[in-house]
């Protein structure tokens, strides 16, 4: 029924569609800096995200093979920062590559459980019947 | 994550850091190991890979409903870890969108109701509609069919005649009380046609937004519009959303006979039983409240451990009535989508930008090195 009509998006599909939840109705900042002159150790600040995206970002970066260390921070409520800290291992890859294939990762993995989902509904609906 | 099955050739975890990988454990006084272990490398030094990749999950995870109502749904999510359960939870509580009355302008209030409460509470009137079909409505745009719904509250308190002094206001009075039945929806352009069949009311019909009196009047004009939660309550999809973390209850020693019977009537939850031969079973480990009454007094808690699974979930999410409760959980996972999309987006524009000040700059390092040589320095 209503369930079935859900845009869902692939893990292996590189193009996202923005709707600009949220910050957009609020016209918050929606900048992105990569600070560090090491590629391997960086730290990416994120402006309009809190530990929504933080402690999700940074759970898919520690488990991401090749990654040395992944932490984050909101310094202080007030202020509109969230830094996200990436260290890889010597001769893998880069610090901003790690961190953009775990947030890609982190769409995939809310792919897989959305597919999931749905299908838990279906077997929930058909041994209803019963 | 590392303790894979031994048919592939994975060597698996000692059953004690596989036990303090999966379990929280709860004691009588404080609970222990509540951090998980997500680090990729945590084991590298036993060969085990705790790293985690899209594909395993895929393979890994479990769904599965237990109940589904008109407004509530609890279903179990086994295989995912807690900061991926939280993330999920926080959108449902924050940043689900809804509709809700924003704008209120009066054109009479003559009740002993205040403008700005009236305002206020017709503000935290659930709306019965999809707020996918609008967008949302910027600072200082003009109200229109596609970002904003129009109702009207006009309701008078008149008396009744020939009804006693003594009798209830609902005899006495006309329109002593007004609820939120008495919204009536006004469609802007081509709104008539798109909600024809299901036009937008409150959720609910009997809350009662105001109370009046004979020759009191309330007439007004709302204007509701698309928002979340996290910018204002009155937005939010959810009455709650929550999870548990799956209980576990160990008997570490056989416990019989008249410890069975003192360990059952002990637990208010009712988890235990006591089967044919005296002993006492944990026969509904589900219901436990973790209130640790088994293992507070004496040395019970030799006898009983508990604990919780770390990667097994029970989410419960409680709708307000507009959105179905399963169709919020689909919604929060879309809204995770497009934030992922929107951080990917803003990294590849800042990397482009960097990567441009890079060639610019070593640009203007050669062209200083050229102008140089020609001025002889």
């Amino acid at each position: 029924g209503r369930s079935s009509s859900w845009r869902l998006v692939a893990s292996s599909v590189v193009e996202f569609v923005t709707l600009g939840i949220g910050m957009g109705s609020s016209g918050g900042d929606r900048s992105l800096e990569v600070a560090g002159d090491d590629p391997s150790c960086v730290t990416i600040v994120l402006r309009g995200e809190d530990h929504t995206m933080g402690n999700a970002v940074r759970y898919m970066l520690a488990r991401r093979p090749g990654v040395e260390f992944a932490g984050y921070s909101i310094p202080h409520p007030s202020e509109d920062r969230l830094n996200i800290r990436v260290q890889t291992v010597a001769g893998g890859e880069s610090a901003a590559e790690a961190f953009g294939g775990s947030v890609r990762d982190l769409a995939g993995v809310a792919d897989v459980i959305a597919k999931s989902f749905l299908g838990a509904l279906e077997e929930f609906s058909t041994s209803m019947k019963r | 994550m590392g303790s894979g099955e031994d048919s592939d050739g994975k060597r698996s975890l000692p059953e004690h850091l596989e036990r303090m990988r999966s379990r929280v454990e709860v004691g009588s006084k404080v609970p222990s190991n509540s951090e998980g272990v997500y680090y990729s490398g945590a084991y590298s030094s036993m060969g085990v890979d705790n790293s985690l990749s899209v594909s395993d999950l895929e393979k890994r995870l479990k769904v599965k409903i237990l109940e589904k109502e008109k407004d509530r749904i609890v279903f179990e999510l086994i295989g995912i870890d807690a900061p991926i359960a939280n993330t999920i939870r926080r959108i449902l509580l924050s940043e689900v969108p809804t509709m809700a009355i924003e704008k209120v302008s009066f054109f009479a209030n003559s009740s002993v109701i205040h403008e700005e409460i009236l305002a206020h509470r017709l503000g935290l009137i659930p709306l019965d509609v999809d707020p996918n079909l609008f967008d949302y409505m910027e600072e200082g745009a003009e109200p229109s069919e596609v970002n904003a719904l129009k109702f009207r509250l006009k309701v008078q308190c008149t008396k009744v005649a020939a009804v006693p002094a003594e009798a209830k206001p609902s005899l006495k009075y006309h329109n002593s009380d007004v609820f939120s039945s008495m919204l009536e929806w006004e469609p802007i352009g081509e709104q008539a046609e798109v909600f024809g069949s299901k036009p937008p009311k409150p959720v609910n019909d009997d809350i009662l937004i105001a109370k009046l009196r004979p020759g009191q009047e309330i007439d007004l004009e709302v204007l509701a519009v698309k928002g979340i939660s996290k910018d204002h309550a009155k937005w939010s999809p959810v009455a709650t959303a929550f999870y548990r973390m799956l209980p576990q209850v160990e008997l570490l020693k056989s416990i019989e006979g008249a410890d069975a019977i003192e360990l059952k009537d002990m637990c208010p939850s009712n988890c235990f039983d006591i089967e044919e031969s005296g002993k006492a079973v944990a026969v509904r480990p589900g219901q436990c409240t973790m209130c640790r009454e088994c293992i507070r007094h004496g040395d019970w808690e030799e006898k009983i451990r508990l604990s919780r699974v770390r990667d097994h979930f029970i989410f419960s999410i409680e709708s307000t009535g507009a959105i179905a409760p399963e169709d919020l959980f689909m919604r929060a996972l879309q809204v995770l989508v497009d934030k992922c999309g929107n951080v990917v987006e803003r990294l590849t524009e800042s990397l482009d930008v960097s990567s441009a000040q890079a060639r610019a700059s070593t640009n203007k390092e050669h062209l200083s090195h050229l102008t140089r040589m020609s001025t002889g320095r």
